[in-house]
């Protein structure tokens, strides 16, 4: 085989099968893979795992061939990992009778065999199912200057962004891989250029942008080119309190699902901006203003393609990625508000709050009383992936509102702002 | 006439006069191939509504020429498994650097099948603005690539 990476000779014995077959090749793509981008070396990964694939879904029937011969060779990831969220929740996310045999015959019919497969690769609980990872209660929280190998998008950037760890945007497979390596090619997001920025966001609104609209706009203007957004901290403040850190998730999500954002630094604020100012923005970097107007105007674009676009919506999906505990409490007492205003008591239509199992057992411990104004209102929590609920033909042709810029990105959902969601939530229509 | 690129081969192989399909946009490998795979049909018609290029086209055993792909990180996996599934295309052309998604994919299916999907990228906008929907493409294992 032939390869540029320089492997120490430890790494080239892995390559000509010391480990077994099943591991060189598990090297061998993990060295083709970092070839492709000119990566000179492998460095070790520090931090848990965490597995994007959650769903056994028939369509990735071959990735599961994978992990099986993984297991058959005795492999598995010694730290431990978290995984992204199951895709179904018959309890809280109500399924008819045709959707449930489809769901379990055909569309997630490996989700059981999956998830033992999970556990011998080294899952580390039944709870550890969630795309919020790195907040506290699931505890897969890197540290500045850790090695992941992770490839969730919305956790890589908040990895990168919010925390200072260091990960590419893996696919899907590559990153168990690194995980059962402990090692990643080093190049792009792992290296210090890699992490300058080569946009700088000017945000000049009138007052604190809706942040999934504004991370759609970055998103879709750099691609998956680094930005520095000056003009935020303004708004959010320059601590990395949890309503900041609550605010960059989902931003972060946003820019990685319109675009495919791995980082981005945010002045006075992320780690790397606070330590190194405007040092890490590239000399030649473009510059994009936001305004209001520019976020009407991207917001206007977002294209309503439900199978009838005058349809009244079938059910709300909130927490995409996954909500924090505070979320959760704020999302109780602006539903409290809005039933008042319009003289209700529950909620007019389906709606569904995600978040990670953890994060609800903190919220029915600590906030009991916002836990059961929730669900008095009618509102349902759950731990599925609002996402893979919803990515298959069966679902994807529901008239489903979500105020995710990713769930509208991947799905026929279409969003609505916090504010207008639940408007819309609590009358039960247009 | 024929015009020749040349790019970098990341997984390197020859296809002889297959048939183009072209995007100007990003292919979001997900949304393109999820469809058929779920149904296990034995050609992949490309299902991504937000692509009116290759919205309704056959991508089983064409050579797909793009910018790079976007969309999901499942992207990679997605790519491997349409090729264990054999409904793969033949190759992807880059007109870009590949992304770390498509890399992976074409990785993950060169090693882990009995298949693989040739992958060239760096071939330029030239190239993309070039080659039209049904014109014949060869490539060689250095990355030379015919456009007829």
């Amino acid at each position: 085989m032939k390869y540029n990476m320089k492997l120490t000779p430890e790494e080239e014995g892995i390559l000509n099968g010391s480990q077994g077959e099943t591991m060189a090749k598990v090297m061998k793509s993990l060295v083709l893979y970092g070839d492709a981008f000119g990566a000179e070396r492998f460095v070790p990964v520090k931090g848990k795992g965490h597995l994007v694939t959650s769903f056994g879904i028939s369509v990735l029937s071959p990735v599961f061939s994978i992990t099986q011969e993984l297991i058959d060779a005795g492999l598995k990831v010694d730290e431990t990992f978290t995984c992204d969220p199951r895709p179904i929740d018959y309890a809280n996310v109500k399924c008819n009778l045709i959707e449930k045999l489809i769901f379990n015959k055909f569309l997630y019919g490996m989700q059981a065999p999956y998830e033992v497969q999970l556990k011998k690769l080294g899952l580390r609980s039944e709870k550890s199912f969630t795309c919020a990872c790195y907040l506290d209660e699931v505890g897969n929280v890197p540290e500045k200057g850790d090695i992941l190998s992770w490839a969730e998008s919305s956790a890589v950037v908040y990895a990168n962004s919010v925390l200072g760890a260091r990960c590419n945007r893996n696919s899907g497979i590559i990153e168990l891989f690194g995980s059962i390596l402990g090692k990643v090619p080093e190049f792009d997001l792992l290296t210090d250029e890699g992490r300058k920025a080569k946009w700088i966001i000017e945000v000049k609104t009138d007052s604190i942008p809706e942040a999934q609209v504004l991370g759609s706009a970055i998103g879709m203007k750099v691609m998956e080119d680094v930005p520095f957004i000056k003009g935020l901290d303004k708004f959010i403040g320059t601590e990395l309190n949890d309503a900041a850190k609550a605010y960059l998730k989902d931003m972060g999500a946003a820019t990685a699902s319109n675009g495919a954002v791995g980082l981005y630094h945010v002045e006075n604020l992320t780690p790397e901006a606070v330590e190194f100012g405007t040092s890490i923005i590239r000399d030649d970097a473009k510059v994009y203003v936001i305004d209001d107007a520019e976020l009407e105007k991207v917001k206007k674009g977002y294209p309503n393609i439900w199978k009838n676009p005058d349809a009244q919506p079938d059910r709300c999906f909130i927490g995409c990625p996954h909500l924090t505990f505070a979320q959760l409490g704020q999302w109780a007492d602006r539903f409290e508000a809005e039933l008042k205003k319009q003289g209700k008591s529950k909620v007019g239509l389906m709606t569904i709050m995600t978040a990670a199992p953890e994060v609800i057992d903190h919220f029915k411990k600590d906030n009991k009383a916002a836990y059961d104004k929730l669900i008095s209102f009618g509102i349902k929590l759950t731990s599925i992936c609002p996402l893979m609920y919803m990515n298959n033909p069966l679902c994807g042709k529901k008239p489903i509102i979500t105020n995710s810029n990713k769930l509208r990105t991947y799905t026929t959902a279409r969003y609505f702002t916090d504010a207008e969601i639940t408007t819309i939530a609590v009358k039960g229509g247009f | 006439m024929s015009k020749v690129f040349k790019g970098r081969p990341v997984v390197a192989g020859a296809i002889n006069g297959k048939e183009a399909v072209v995007t100007h946009t990003g292919f979001n490998t997900l949304a393109s191939f999820q469809k058929s795979a779920l149904k296990k049909a034995k050609q992949v018609i490309c299902s991504d509504q937000n692509n009116p290029e290759l919205y309704e086209k056959n991508l089983t055993d064409r050579v797909i020429c793009l910018p790079k792909t976007i969309g999901s990180t499942t992207g990679g996996m997605v790519l491997y498994s349409v090729c264990a599934l054999n409904i793969h295309p033949c190759a992807m052309l880059f007109s870009e650097t590949i992304d770390s998604l498509a890399a992976a994919g074409v990785v993950l299916a060169d090693i882990w099948t009995d298949s693989s999907i040739v992958a060239v990228d760096n071939l330029g906008d030239e190239f993309l603005n070039y080659v039209k929907d049904g014109m014949k493409i060869t490539v060689s294992e250095d990355g030379t690539v015919t456009v007829d």
